[in-house]
């Protein structure tokens, strides 16, 4: 016993690899492709070109034709071929090139995906992976930047999941593939290339459904994901400089929410501080609020700030740093909470 | 591009055979008037429960009997059918249960539960979107590698829709084992086909997806079944998707909640031959008319359709945790929450 577990030891240290968050999808997406034949990739220009932000280089060519599929350009297609794969044996993993080109697959995912299950109570299922590259700040093209997530957790029968790193990238990734309902995968793409991270290169999965508290700190609550966690923990590391102590919290899943995670935090510090890039009416950061209202209204000690897109469609990009919630937006609402 | 596709019939509308010298099966005569007069009966007893109240809003299908009965008997048992909410005619003559068919016309989800080993997707409500399902699922079927091959019912409108479009693109890509069954009806509830597109015919849709495509007379149903067994034959063989055209009429109103002598011109449709006579027509000149056997089918289904309305309306009551329990397979803890904080509420926690 004692020997094979140094033997896994040694394996285990040896096994992790510097990737990029792209270049860990890419890694999730072959470790799925090789250890499970039903898995099966489809997308616009996922195959020779890799993707257009090469999530899946390399892999058409390892895997076939078959496997990664190039296919027509066709959102509400794609999406819908996938629910008839996906209910006949495969686990379809779709790529939407931008998540602002997802709104024709809207109605399949809407109508069907979420609700096969219910309807047929249990008889058919889909287990789908939608992989939509959201956000602004890399100053991509109109409708490349949007990021709708709550019109996905507002959507029953469906999964949310927007990682921040690239190790959670591929355990969440992988557990997105094995679940066995639909889920709607985020992938911030000004994160993609933003930072390397030692991924174990072995099969791993992250739980759906837990956040993490990346950051301690006792005066306010941070709570955040995807791209905006790096912005969070700016805002956090220049209120420690005034002293004031911030928890960080990602929430990678953002259907269903950890609650837990959430209400722990602000039982803790009573102040807490929402930060999403998507507008603020009927955001995210709503439900986060009725979460803290539900489980710590008698702790909290200030009211809640959110620092959010706003309202207004996400601008060309010469305006977009202006859209976006920044370092000092957030330090503000921080400040605000503190000094209520 | 009428003459391209021309409206293929065996029988005329008097019943008799376009090719007289054509052999006729007559087994498949018997089971296709079956079939015919059992959904034509499900069919009049749903708008009867519907007129009192004892079921749902029922959208009838009277009329298109031969295009139902004649596609879906082409299939066999591990063949997928995709329906729209107009086709439960197909499904109960594939193998749907008929209890759980008033069942879903009156509202409830066992009636989207198809028998163990019947291939049967619930049926679609919104338009056009089960087509591109019924791709996915022949694709999948071939990647396999099996004969299955997946059928999918559509109406006229539906041609007007994306995922029409998408559906069709795809399976002429991958080659799908796919048979795309238009049952043109004439009207998208209001909207007659006229208005609903400026192209002669639906079949010559294909044409742009070089899939090939038949044009069929919708209220014969030996063309019907014919035309349908053609396009399987191919798509088992691994020779890809055929659309085909049935050219039909809808007899009644789109839903038992509306009034079809608002949109439709009185005289249209007077001179449509109902299937069911037509068949009738044909099995009197083929000599295969035999009364007796007709009564006790007429007698045996009457009495199928009232045993299924009594099980129907005796079937133990929807339960609650029905509404929380399928939406994932593992319920999340929140939704568990409101599950439990609704049952204690009702008293059933």
């Amino acid at each position: 016993m004692m020997d094979i577990k140094m033997e896994d030891q040694k394996t285990q240290t040896k096994t992790t690899q510097s990737l990029t968050m792209v270049q860990a999808i890419n890694d999730a997406l072959k470790t799925m492709l090789e250890q499970d034949e039903t898995t099966i990739l489809l997308g616009e220009d996922i195959g020779k070109n890799g993707g257009v932000f090469r999530a899946t280089e390399g892999l058409q060519e390892q895997f076939g034709e078959d496997r990664v599929i190039d296919t027509p350009l066709s959102e509400s297609g794609i999406v819908g071929t996938s629910i008839g794969l996906a209910v006949n044996g495969f686990k379809p993993v779709c790529e939407m090139q931008f998540m602002g080109f997802i709104y024709p697959a809207y109605d399949q995912i809407m109508t069907h995906a979420s609700r096969l299950r219910m309807k047929t109570m249990g008889h058919y299922s889909v287990p789908m992976v939608i992989r939509a590259p959201y956000g602004a700040g890399i100053r991509a093209p109109e409708i490349h930047s949007d990021s709708m997530e709550s019109i996905f957790t507002h959507m029953p029968g469906v999964k949310v999941v927007c990682p921040a790193t690239p190790k959670d990238a591929k355990g969440l990734l992988i557990a997105a593939i094995e679940d066995p309902d639909p889920v709607i995968f985020m992938e911030p793409m000004r994160s993609y290339r933003a930072q390397r991270e030692e991924v174990p290169t072995e099969k791993y999965q992250l739980p759906i459904g837990k956040g993490e508290k990346i950051k301690e700190g006792d005066d306010v609550t941070i709570i955040t994901w995807g791209a905006m966690l790096s912005v969070a923990k700016q805002a956090a590391e220049q209120a420690e400089s005034q002293g004031i102590g911030c928890d960080v919290l990602d929430l990678k899943t953002l259907y269903p929410l950890d609650r837990n995670l959430i209400a722990e935090s602000v039982q803790k510090t009573g102040r807490a501080v929402i930060v999403h890039e998507a507008h603020q009416t009927g955001g995210l950061s709503q439900d986060i609020l009725s979460v803290i209202n539900d489980t710590s209204f008698l702790y909290l000690r200030a009211p809640i700030e959110r620092v959010t897109g706003f309202d207004v469609p996400v601008p060309f990009f010469a305006l977009e740093d202006h859209y976006l919630p920044t370092a000092k937006r957030v330090l503000s609402s921080i400040e605000k909470a503190v000094h209520f | 591009m009428e003459e391209q596709f021309p409206i293929i019939k065996v029988m005329d509308d008097e019943g008799k055979l376009v090719d007289p010298d054509v052999q006729i099966d007559s087994e498949l005569v018997k089971k296709l008037y079956y079939h015919m007069t059992r959904i034509r009966l499900f069919d009049r007893k749903a708008i009867s429960l519907q007129r009192q109240g004892r079921i749902g809003t029922y959208p009838p299908y009277e009329g298109q009997e031969a295009a139902q009965v004649g596609s879906v008997m082409a299939l066999n048992g591990g063949d997928w059918v995709f329906p729209t909410y107009r086709d439960h005619g197909a499904t109960l003559t594939f193998g749907a249960d008929m209890v759980r068919t008033f069942l879903y016309w009156n509202g409830r989800a066992e009636g989207c539960v198809p028998p163990e080993g019947k291939n049967i997707f619930p049926a679609a409500v919104p338009i056009a979107t089960q087509i591109p399902h019924a791709v996915g699922t022949a694709w999948a079927e071939k990647r396999k590698g099996t004969d299955h091959v997946a059928l999918v019912y559509f109406g006229d409108g539906a041609t007007s829709e994306g995922d029409f479009h998408e559906g069709l693109n795809f399976a002429s890509v991958f080659q799908t084992p796919t048979v795309f069954f238009n049952q043109n009806n004439r009207y998208a509830i209001s909207v007659p086909v006229e208005k609903q597109m400026h192209s002669k015919t639906i079949a010559q849709k294909g044409l742009a997806y070089d899939i090939p495509s038949v044009r069929v007379d919708g209220n014969d149903v030996l063309a019907v079944y014919e035309e349908t067994q053609k396009a399987v034959k191919r798509a088992r063989q691994g020779e890809g998707p055929t659309l085909i055209e049935a050219v039909t009429w809808r007899t009644g109103a789109h839903t038992t909640a509306d009034d079809p002598t608002k949109y439709r011109p009185e005289a249209q449709g007077e001179s449509v031959v109902h299937p069911l006579d037509r068949l009738e027509r044909l099995m009197k000149n083929e000599n295969l008319w035999d009364e007796a056997w007709i009564n006790q089918v007429q007698l045996e289904l009457e009495n199928e359709v009232e045993v299924a309305v009594e099980a129907m309306e005796n079937y133990p009551k929807a339960n609650p945790e029905d509404l929380f329990d399928h939406v994932f397979e593992t319920l999340p803890e929140q939704l568990d929450e409101q599950k439990q904080s609704y049952l204690d509420l009702i008293g059933r926690g």
